[in-house]
C-alpha cells in the first residue's frame, strides 16, 4: 500500500496539521452521538446510536491533533493505527480509513460499537490531559467502517496470493474471526467450524441487535467470504468432528476460539426455579433464536418484574433486552457500587435513560418459588464497600440483618460464565489450568504444537477487542511457525 | 440441511425417521444425541439417536409428537428436510461387562435405550429388558429390542399385551430372582423417578437419561440445568446420564414444566 495513506510525515498529513492551530482545534467540543429517543427505542429492537454524519465526523476528526507519539494505539489490544485512519476521515477519503483499519482490525464496525473506548485508545488520549474530553475514536472508527461498507467503489480485501496450507478455526467469535482474517489476508485457506447454526459467535447469540445490528456481522463474515474463508456451521468439534479427524483432512494448523461455555451460577437456594435464567440462554433465546419475535417458535419467559443480577456488558445488554420484551419494571442487582460496575459506560448511560433501575450494593441470598416453582420474590443481602481487595476496589461486605424481600416475575443471572468445557474434554494431550482454560505460551501455542488457542477459551471470560487481540496475535505465530 | 430418507409411524404420534447425517453417524456412541431445528423459524430441541448406519450415513431419530417443533418435525416426509441437526452431543453412556443389566424403557424412551441394551449385550452382559407403555399400540422397537436381550418383559398399563401393570413391577420381578448388577433407565421423568425408588430400595446401581429443555444443547445456556447430589449440573455437556439415585427428579419434572 502506497506511503501516502498511512505515514504520518506524509506531505498530506503534514499540511492537515499546518491547516488549523492546536489551539482552535482543541476548542471544539466532542461531537454528540445522534441516537433514538429512549421512549421510542424501548419498543423496538432497532439500534440505539445512529452513527455520526459524514460532517460531523469530519469534525471530530479535525479534533485529533494527530500526535508526534501517539499514545490512542498503545491503548488499543490490536495497535489501530488511530491518527492514521482519522487523518484520512479528516481530508474525507473514507475508504483508505477503512483499509487502515481494516490492516489490524477484522470487524471495525464490530469494535466500533463494542469495544470499552473509554478503558483503552480513548483514556489514552491527549485531551484528557487537557481535562476536556477525548477524541471520540469508537464513533470515528464506527463511521468509516459504516461508510466504506456501502461504498460500491470499496476495494476489495487485500489478500496475499494462495499458499496452499489449510488452517482450522474452531468457533466463529471475535477471536476465530480476527484469527480467520488475518490468514486469509496471509494467503492461507482458512476453513472455520461454528458449533450453533449460524456464524458470529457471541456477536450473533450474544450481543442485542440493538447495539450491535446483525447486518453490520454479516456484512463482516462476506468480506472474510470474499477473502476465501469457509464456514460451516453445526460442527461441533470434539464431537462431530475429532482432532486426528482435522489433522487426517490435511489441516496443519488448529486455533481453537470455542468462547466462554458454562454460564455461572451463585449457588443459592431457590436458584432453579422456573423463570430463573443465565444471561447466555435469555440472550440466546432472543437474538440467535428470534425468541418474541412473531412466527418464531423458540419461547422467552416474560414478566412485570425483572431482574439482572451483576454489572457488566451482559448484564445490561439483558436488562435492556427484558425492557424491549415488556417489562415494566427492569433492574439490576449488584453486589458493588456504579463505580466499581465493568460494563461499559456508554450503556450505562443508555440503559438509565431506558428507565433501568440500578439497585446497588446488594446481593440475592435466596429466590423464593410459588406453588408451580415460578420465582415470585428474592431476599437481597444489603452491602456496604468495604477494604480494599487484591484487585484494589473496596469489597463489598454484608450489612448484618439488612435483607429485603423484593418480589421478581423472571431473574437474569449474569455474574460470568466459565470456559467451554467441550474441546478441553475432547482432545488428548492438551494442557488445561485448573480453571479449565487451555494453557498457551507466549505465542498462543499450546501443549499440541500445531494447536493455537485464544479469546475466551484461554482467557477465561473478557472482551470482544481482547479476542481480536489473541486472533491477530496467534495468526502471526502460527503463519511464521508454518512457513518456516 | 439434512434429508429424511425414510419414514415410517409407530404409532399415531411417534414416528421413526432415518436422517442424512454422515459425520454424526461416524461419530455417535450409545447415549448421545442431536440438536434439530425443524425450519427457519424453528427453535432448538434435543431429540436422541435410535441407531445409525455409517455406510448409508444416516442417524434414527424416533420423534413423538408433544409440542409444536415435535408435531412439526413428525408432519414431514420421506424426502424433506431438517434445517439443521447438530450432534453427536453428550457424554456416551459407560459401557462394561458387570452381569445382569436391566434396562427399562418408556415410551419413545426405549429408542435411545435401544443403542444401549446392544452396547450392554456386546460387551457380554446378560441383558433383560423392559418395555413399558400405556398400552399395546405404544410398545415400540419390541422385536429389535429381543434381538439384544436375553430376555424382554412387556409392561403395559391396560394389560393389552405383556403383563398389566408399571414398568416397575417388571424391574422389581427381575432383582427378586437373580442379582443385577446395573439398571439403566430412559423414559418419561415421573417413570424414571419411580424406577429409581424401586431400585435404591434394593440397593442396584441405577443410571437415568434425562431429557431436559435444551436451548444450544453444547454447555453454553444451562437451561438444562438439574439438581444431582446436590450440586447443579448440566444435562448436554455433564450428562444425559447421571446416577438416578442421586437426581432431583421433582426439580427436574418442574422444570419440564417451565414453558407449558
Amino acid at each position: 500500500m502506497s506511503q501516502n495513506i498511512d505515514t504520518r510525515d506524509s506531505q498530506w498529513r503534514a499540511d492537515l496539521r499546518a491547516e488549523i492551530a492546536p489551539k482552535e482545534r482543541t476548542a471544539i467540543p466532542r461531537a454528540k452521538m445522534p441516537m433514538l429517543a429512549p421512549e421510542e427505542r424501548i419498543h423496538s429492537n432497532d439500534e440505539v446510536n445512529c452513527g455520526l454524519t459524514a460532517e460531523m465526523a469530519h469534525t471530530e476528526a479535525t479534533r485529533c491533533l494527530d500526535c508526534p507519539d501517539p499514545q490512542c494505539v498503545t491503548g488499543c489490544p490490536v495497535g489501530i493505527d488511530i491518527p492514521g485512519f482519522i487523518k484520512n476521515i479528516q481530508r474525507g477519503h473514507i475508504l483508505e480509513a477503512d483499509t487502515v483499519l481494516r490492516r489490524t482490525s477484522a470487524l471495525p464496525a464490530v469494535c466500533g460499537r463494542v469495544c470499552p473506548q473509554e478503558r483503552q485508545c480513548e483514556s489514552r488520549c491527549i485531551y484528557n490531559k487537557m481535562k476536556k474530553e477525548p477524541v471520540a475514536i469508537g464513533w470515528l472508527e464506527r463511521f468509516a467502517a459504516d461508510s466504506a461498507r456501502l461504498d460500491p467503489a470499496r476495494p476489495k480485501p487485500e489478500a496475499a496470493a494462495p499458499l496452499g496450507i489449510r488452517v482450522a478455526v474452531i468457533g466463529s467469535g471475535p477471536a476465530g474471526l480476527s484469527f480467520a482474517g488475518d490468514m486469509a489476508r496471509r494467503g492461507f485457506a482458512v476453513t472455520v467450524f461454528e458449533a450453533l447454526h449460524q456464524v458470529g459467535g457471541v456477536l450473533k447469540y450474544g450481543i442485542p441487535e440493538f447495539r450491535l445490528p446483525n447486518s453490520v456481522v454479516d456484512a463482516e463474515l462476506d468480506t472474510l467470504r470474499a477473502m476465501g474463508v469457509e464456514f460451516h456451521t453445526d460442527v461441533v468439534v470434539g464431537k462431530t468432528l475429532s482432532y486426528d479427524d482435522l489433522v487426517a483432512d490435511g489441516f496443519k494448523g488448529i486455533f481453537v476460539a470455542s468462547g466462554a461455555g458454562l454460564p455461572r451460577f451463585m449457588g443459592i437456594p431457590g436458584e432453579n426455579l422456573i423463570n430463573i435464567l443465565s444471561s447466555n440462554e435469555y440472550l440466546t433465546r432472543v437474538n440467535l433464536m428470534h425468541g418474541g419475535t412473531e412466527g418464531y417458535a423458540t419461547p422467552v419467559p416474560r414478566g412485570a418484574r425483572v431482574a439482572v443480577i451483576g454489572g457488566g456488558n451482559t448484564a445490561m445488554d439483558s436488562v435492556r433486552t427484558a425492557l424491549r420484551m415488556g417489562a415494566e419494571k427492569a433492574f439490576l442487582v449488584y453486589r458493588r457500587s456504579e463505580a466499581e460496575m465493568p460494563a461499559r459506560l456508554e450503556e450505562v448511560a443508555h440503559a438509565k435513560e431506558e428507565g433501568v433501575e440500578f439497585m446497588t450494593l446488594a446481593n440475592p441470598v435466596e429466590y423464593l418459588g410459588d406453588e408451580r416453582g415460578h420465582v415470585r420474590a428474592m431476599r437481597v443481602q444489603r452491602m456496604e464497600l468495604g477494604e480494599p481487595d487484591a484487585s484494589g476496589r473496596r469489597s463489598p461486605v454484608p450489612i448484618e440483618g439488612a435483607i429485603d424481600e423484593i418480589p421478581v416475575d423472571v431473574v437474569i443471572v449474569s455474574v460470568g460464565v466459565q470456559p467451554n468445557p467441550l474441546i478441553p474434554n475432547s482432545f488428548k494431550g492438551l494442557d488445561i489450568s485448573r480453571r479449565g482454560t487451555i494453557e498457551v505460551n507466549d505465542d498462543l501455542r499450546s501443549s499440541l504444537v500445531n494447536l493455537y488457542a485464544g479469546g475466551d477459551i484461554v482467557r477465561g471470560g473478557a472482551t470482544v477487542i481482547l479476542a481480536m487481540g489473541d486472533g491477530r496475535h496467534a495468526a502471526a505465530s502460527m503463519a511464521a511457525a508454518l512457513q518456516k | 440441511m439434512n434429508k429424511i430418507v425414510a419414514k415410517r409411524h409407530f404409532s399415531e404420534r411417534v414416528v421413526c425417521l432415518e436422517v442424512e447425517a454422515p459425520l454424526i453417524a461416524r461419530s455417535r456412541r450409545p447415549g448421545h444425541f442431536v440438536i434439530v431445528i425443524v425450519d427457519d423459524h424453528g427453535e432448538r430441541i434435543p431429540l436422541t439417536i435410535a441407531d445409525s448406519d455409517t455406510d448409508r450415513g444416516t442417524i434414527t431419530l424416533v420423534v413423538q409428537a408433544v409440542g409444536d417443533s415435535s408435531a412439526k418435525i413428525c408432519a414431514l416426509n420421506e424426502g424433506d428436510y431438517l434445517r439443521d441437526v447438530v450432534g453427536p452431543l453428550g457424554q456416551a453412556t459407560h459401557i462394561e461387562k458387570v452381569g445382569t443389566v436391566v434396562c427399562c424403557g418408556g415410551g419413545v424412551g426405549v429408542a435411545p435405550l435401544l443403542p444401549i441394551i446392544r452396547a450392554f449385550k456386546e460387551a457380554g452382559n446378560r441383558v433383560v429388558s423392559v418395555l413399558a407403555a400405556r398400552t399395546r399400540d405404544l410398545i415400540i422397537l419390541e422385536e429389535q429390542v429381543a434381538k439384544y436381550s436375553d430376555e424382554v418383559i412387556i409392561m403395559t398399563d391396560d394389560g393389552s399385551y405383556g403383563q398389566k401393570g408399571l414398568i416397575t413391577a417388571g424391574v422389581e420381578q427381575v432383582i427378586q430372582r437373580e442379582p443385577v448388577a446395573q439398571v439403566v433407565t430412559i423414559g418419561p421423568a415421573i417413570m424414571m423417578k419411580f424406577v429409581a425408588l424401586l431400585t435404591k430400595k434394593y440397593n442396584v446401581p441405577t443410571i437415568a437419561s434425562l431429557n431436559t429443555i435444551m436451548v444450544d444443547g453444547t454447555g453454553m445456556c444451562g437451561a438444562c440445568r438439574v439438581t444431582v447430589d446436590g450440586k447443579t449440573k448440566f444435562v448436554c455437556v455433564d450428562g444425559p446420564e447421571f446416577d438416578a439415585h442421586k437426581v432431583d427428579f421433582d426439580e427436574m419434572m418442574m422444570r419440564l414444566r417451565a414453558y407449558n
